[in-house]
C-alpha cells in the first residue's frame, strides 16, 4: 500500500513536472547563449544567416535573442532580423546611384546624341518611364518579380511569374529583411533598389527608337512591355523560384546566372529597340539627311554620370557590402576602363582618329559586357571580357549596321543587346568558385574553374530564353500599340521636331 | 567711298583687326557666317555615319573706308589673313553713295 501511494506520487510529479516544463517551452523561450548571440552577429560580418544559430535541427528559432526581437515581418510572412546598418547603407547609396543612372546620366547621353529639335522629347520620354514604371511596380511588379515565400507551387506560372499577392501595392514589404534575397538590407530597401533596374530598362529602349516616335505610343507600348517582358523576365532570372536562377534555386530548369542584369536589363531592352525600329522604319531622311548629334558635350556628362552610377548598379547588386560587392567594383571598373580605351583605338585606328564618342560608346559598352559577369569573374575574366566588347560592338555599330542599314537611332541593340549577350556568355567561361563562394550551392557541376565549363552552355540556353521571350512580344506589343494609338507623328511633326508638337517647348532659345 | 568686304577664317579675326586699326581704320562691322567656295566642307564621323558638312564657319569683316584708305586697306587685309593654304577666304570691294552719321547727321567721308 506504501509503495503504491509512492508511485502515485511519484507519477504525479513527474508529471507535473514535465507539464509545467512544456508550459514553459511554448510561453518564453530560454534566452540564447552568449556564443549563439555572437554567432548571429558574426553573419553580419560574413552577410550570412543571423538565425541559423538560433535554431534547432528541424528549422525552428528555439532560443531569444535581440536580434530576432525586431517585431518585423517580410512579405514571405515570416518574423526576421533586424537589417544591417552597413549593408543597407551600401544599398541605400546603390539605390541613389542606379536612379542616377537614368535621371540624369541616360537622359543626358541620349539626349546630346539628337538633333537639337529633339532634345527634350528624350528628357520627357526618359523622365515619363521613371514615374510611369514606378506605379505599376508599387502595384503589382515587384511582387511579380519578387514576391513570394520560396514555395514554386504557389508562383502565378511557375518559375515564370512570381506570387504578388502578399505584397500587392507594396503591403507587408517592410524595413526587415526578406531572407530569399538578402539577411541584412531592409525589404523595402531592396524593393526601391530594383524599381530602379526596372525604371532604367525601359529607359534604353528609347534610344532605338528616338526622333521618330510619338509620346503616346511610347507610354501604351512600355506599360504593356513592363508586364510582359520586364517582370517576367526578372522573376525568371531573378526570382528565388526563377526558370534561370541557377545560383538560388536549386530546382532551377536552366542552370544559369545573371549577376546584375545582362538578360533582364541589357538583352531585354537591346533586342526590343532592334525589333522596334524595324517595325517603325527609318527616320525620314535617313541615311541622307544630317543626322549628327546636337551636342556631344552632353553626351560626354552624361556618360560620366553613367559610369558613376553604375557602381551602384553592379556592385550593389551583391544586395550586401560584402566580399562580393568588392569584387564587382573591382571587374566593373577594370573592364569599363579598358573598353572606354580599346573603342577609340579602333577608331584610330580603322578611321584616322579617336573620338569622344568613341570614348563614350567604348565605356557603355564596357559597363553593359561586365554587369552579367561582375560578381562572378575574376580581374583577369575582366580585362578579357573589355577587349572583347569593344572590339565587337565596334564593328557592330560601325560596319554591320551600315550594311544592313537598320536605323536603330542612338545604337541601343549595337550595345545593349550585343554588349548584353557577350556578356552572358562570357560570364560563362569566367565565373570561378574563388570569386563567389554561393556557386558551389547548387552549380558545383557547372562552375568547373575552366573557360569550357558547362556553364557556358546554360548561359546559352539563358540567351535562347530571352531572345524567345523578348522578340515575339514586342512584335505583339508593337502591333497592338500601333492599332489603338499609332505609333509614328506625321512627318510635319517629325521635320519639325517632337520637342515643339509633343511638349510645346524648346531644348535651347536664342 | 569704298565698301570692303572679306570673308576670312575665324582664327585670324584678331591679327586682320589690329592690322587695319595699325593702318587707321576706325570702325568695322564682324558677323560669323557659314559658307563654301573651292575648300568645300568636311567629313564627320559618328559611329557608323558619316556626315558631309558644306558650309564652314567663317567671319564676315565689313567696313567702308575713305576712297584713299582702300588700297591699303585691303592690302592689310590680305597680308594679315593669309595662310596660303585653302580657304583663307576673299576680299570684296564695292562703291559707297553715301554715309550718315546717326548722332549728328554729318555725311559722306566724315561720317565713316
Amino acid at each position: 500500500m506504501k509503495r503504491i501511494i509512492l508511485t502515485i506520487a511519484l507519477m504525479a510529479t513527474a508529471a507535473f513536472a514535465s507539464m509545467s516544463a512544456r508550459a514553459d517551452g511554448t510561453n518564453t523561450p530560454p534566452p540564447a547563449s552568449t556564443e549563439q548571440r555572437l554567432e548571429s552577429l558574426e553573419a553580419y560580418i560574413s552577410n550570412g544567416d543571423p538565425t541559423a544559430p538560433l535554431k534547432d535541427t528541424n528549422g525552428n528559432v528555439v532560443v531569444t535573442s535581440p536580434i530576432i526581437n525586431s517585431g518585423l515581418q517580410n512579405s514571405t510572412g515570416a518574423t526576421v532580423n533586424y537589417p544591417g546598418a552597413g549593408h543597407n547603407a551600401w544599398l541605400l547609396t546603390s539605390t541613389a546611384l542606379v536612379l542616377f543612372m537614368t535621371l540624369p546620366g541616360l537622359a543626358l547621353f541620349y539626349g546630346g546624341l539628337v538633333r537639337r529639335k529633339n532634345v527634350l522629347s528624350v528628357l520627357a520620354q526618359c523622365f515619363l518611364i521613371t514615374g510611369l514604371v514606378t506605379i505599376l511596380w508599387v502595384f503589382v511588379g515587384y511582387g511579380m518579380i519578387f514576391g513570394g515565400t520560396g514555395d514554386m507551387t504557389k508562383d502565378w506560372v511557375k518559375g515564370i511569374v512570381g506570387d504578388p499577392k502578399v505584397c500587392w501595392m507594396m503591403n507587408n514589404v517592410t524595413s526587415a529583411p526578406n531572407g530569399n534575397y538578402s539577411y541584412w538590407v531592409s525589404e523595402n530597401v531592396l524593393a526601391m533598389f530594383q524599381l530602379m533596374f526596372a525604371i532604367i530598362t525601359p529607359a534604353l529602349i528609347v534610344g532605338s527608337i528616338a526622333e521618330r516616335m510619338k509620346f503616346k505610343a511610347i507610354f501604351v507600348f512600355i506599360t504593356l512591355w513592363m508586364f510582359v517582358v520586364y517582370f517576367t523576365q526578372g522573376h525568371m532570372v531573378w526570382g528565388i523560384n526563377g526558370l534561370m536562377n541557377g545560383v538560388w534555386n536549386a530546382g532551377a530548369k536552366i542552370k544559369a546566372m545573371d549577376f546584375a542584369g545582362g538578360t533582364v536589363v541589357h538583352m531585354t531592352s537591346g533586342y526590343t529597340g532592334l525589333v522596334l525600329c524595324l517595325i517603325l522604319g527609318k527616320r525620314l531622311g535617313f541615311p541622307k539627311g544630317n543626322f549628327t548629334p546636337h551636342s556631344l558635350v552632353l553626351t560626354y556628362i552624361g556618360t560620366g554620370m553613367l559610369w558613376v552610377g553604375w557602381y551602384g548598379f553592379n556592385s550593389g547588386s551583391a544586395v550586401a557590402g560584402d566580399v562580393i560587392a568588392a569584387n564587382a567594383f573591382t571587374t566593373t571598373t577594370i573592364a569599363t576602363a579598358i573598353a572606354s580605351f580599346v573603342w577609340p583605338m579602333c577608331d584610330w585606328l580603322f578611321r584616322g582618329k579617336p573620338t569622344v564618342l568613341g570614348f563614350c560608346s567604348g565605356a557603355v559598352a564596357g559597363l553593359v559586357a561586365i554587369t552579367p559577369a561582375c560578381g562572378y569573374v575574376t580581374p583577369q575574366g575582366a580585362i578579357v571580357i573589355g577587349i572583347a566588347v569593344a572590339v565587337i560592338c565596334w564593328f557592330m555599330v560601325n560596319k554591320v549596321k551600315g550594311w544592313l542599314g537598320y536605323d536603330d537611332a542612338l545604337d541601343t541593340f549595337g550595345v545593349h543587346a550585343i554588349g548584353g549577350t557577350l556578356g552572358a556568355i562570357m560570364t560563362g567561361m569566367f565565373a570561378r568558385n574563388a570569386v563567389n563562394a554561393n556557386l558551389a550551392t547548387n552549380l558545383k557541376a557547372y562552375v568547373t574553374d575552366h573557360v569550357f565549363q558547362p556553364l557556358v552552355w546554360e548561359q546559352v540556353k539563358a540567351v535562347g530564353v530571352t531572345l524567345a521571350l523578348v522578340i515575339p512580344s514586342t512584335i505583339i506589343l508593337a502591333y497592338i500599340t500601333k492599332l489603338f494609338v499609332g505609333l509614328r507623328p506625321t512627318e510635319e511633326v517629325e521635320m519639325a521636331g517632337l520637342d515643339v508638337a509633343e511638349h510645346g517647348e524648346e531644348g535651347y532659345h536664342g | 567711298m569704298k565698301k570692303i568686304e572679306a570673308i576670312i577664317k575665324p582664327f585670324k579675326l584678331e591679327e586682320v583687326k589690329d592690322a587695319l586699326s595699325e593702318i587707321g581704320i576706325e570702325g568695322m562691322t564682324v558677323t560669323e557666317v557659314k559658307g563654301f567656295g573651292r575648300q568645300k566642307g568636311h567629313t564627320e564621323i559618328y559611329r557608323g555615319s558619316e556626315y558631309t558638312v558644306d558650309f564652314l564657319p567663317k567671319i564676315k569683316l565689313e567696313l567702308v573706308v575713305a576712297d584713299t584708305q582702300t588700297d591699303a586697306a585691303v592690302a592689310a587685309i590680305i597680308k594679315s589673313a593669309k595662310t596660303g593654304k585653302i580657304g583663307d577666304g576673299k576680299v570684296f570691294v564695292s562703291a559707297v553713295e553715301t554715309a550718315v552719321r546717326i548722332r549728328t547727321e554729318e555725311k559722306g567721308e566724315s561720317a565713316v
